[in-house]
């Protein structure tokens, strides 16, 4: 997918759209914590949002997140799902038990915030590892990887 | 024959998936065993113990962290196997590649 599909009026449209869709992400990462949604589901936003960019732009550099990017976002997301976890474990308490992490908060604020980290982490991950696929299917397609 | 052999016999294991289906209790009975183990504790100290005010993402975040991180790390793998199932065209190590464009 290196080479350009669409017209100046598909590019500007997918231009438009974009921020609004990362946006729209965020909203539904942090509002997880209240309705449903979470970072499953804005990671999959997310992840829309740049295979709409890639496919109306090519994978150039104008498609927001490079597929090295991806890789790494891949592996931070877990990284930062496993660090929370792993940081509660020394801070004293269990393995991802939020309320040990050493935040000047209260222990609910700290799970809250806990709670927010690894919903963070997991949508990066989703997000690397679906823009991770796509980038790979495509190369496939045609030919570089 | 084989075809007829497997409709003689899914037919009894439809009968019994039936009446074990007539025997599960109905939706939403609250005497069922799925809402009198961990769940009323849950209704009753998810808001003060987590601070959600969503007992689906505290459940799911915080009681059962451990679940989500296994989720997401099925979801790693699976992006890293098409990685390395997909994703290994151009590897500098096959000369192959090389003499072709």
């Amino acid at each position: 997918m290196r080479s350009r599909f669409g017209s100046p009026v598909l590019d500007a449209s997918a231009r438009l759209l974009a921020p609004f869709m990362w946006l729209f992400a965020a909203y539904v990462m942090v509002h997880g914590h209240d309705s449903p949604g979470g970072g499953f589901q804005a990671g999959v936003i997310l992840a829309a949002s740049i295979v709409m960019l890639r496919l109306v732009r090519g994978g150039g550099t104008g498609s927001g997140l490079s597929s090295r990017g991806a890789l790494t976002l891949a592996c931070a997301g877990p990284l930062l799902f496993g660090g929370i976890g792993i940081g509660s474990l020394f801070s004293g308490g269990n393995f991802l038990d939020y309320g040990a992490l050493p935040l000047p908060m209260d222990p609910v604020q700290v799970r809250v915030i806990g709670t927010l980290g690894i919903e963070a982490g997991v949508m990066l991950g989703v997000t690397g590892v679906l823009v991770l696929i796509f980038d790979v299917l495509a190369s496939w397609d045609d030919g570089t990887v | 024959m084989i075809g007829r052999l497997t409709v003689l016999l899914l037919i009894p294991a439809l009968v019994v998936l039936l009446q074990a289906a007539a025997e599960l209790p109905a939706v939403g009975d609250g005497t069922s065993p799925a809402f009198t183990h961990v769940a009323p504790y849950y209704l009753e100290h998810a808001h003060e113990e987590t601070g959600a005010p969503n007992f689906v993402t505290a459940v799911l975040a915080d009681y059962r962290g451990y679940d989500t991180f296994g989720e997401l790390t099925v979801i790693f793998t699976a992006g890293l196997a098409c990685l390395l199932i997909l994703g290994t065209r151009d590897e500098p190590s096959r000369p192959r590649d090389e003499e072709t464009p």
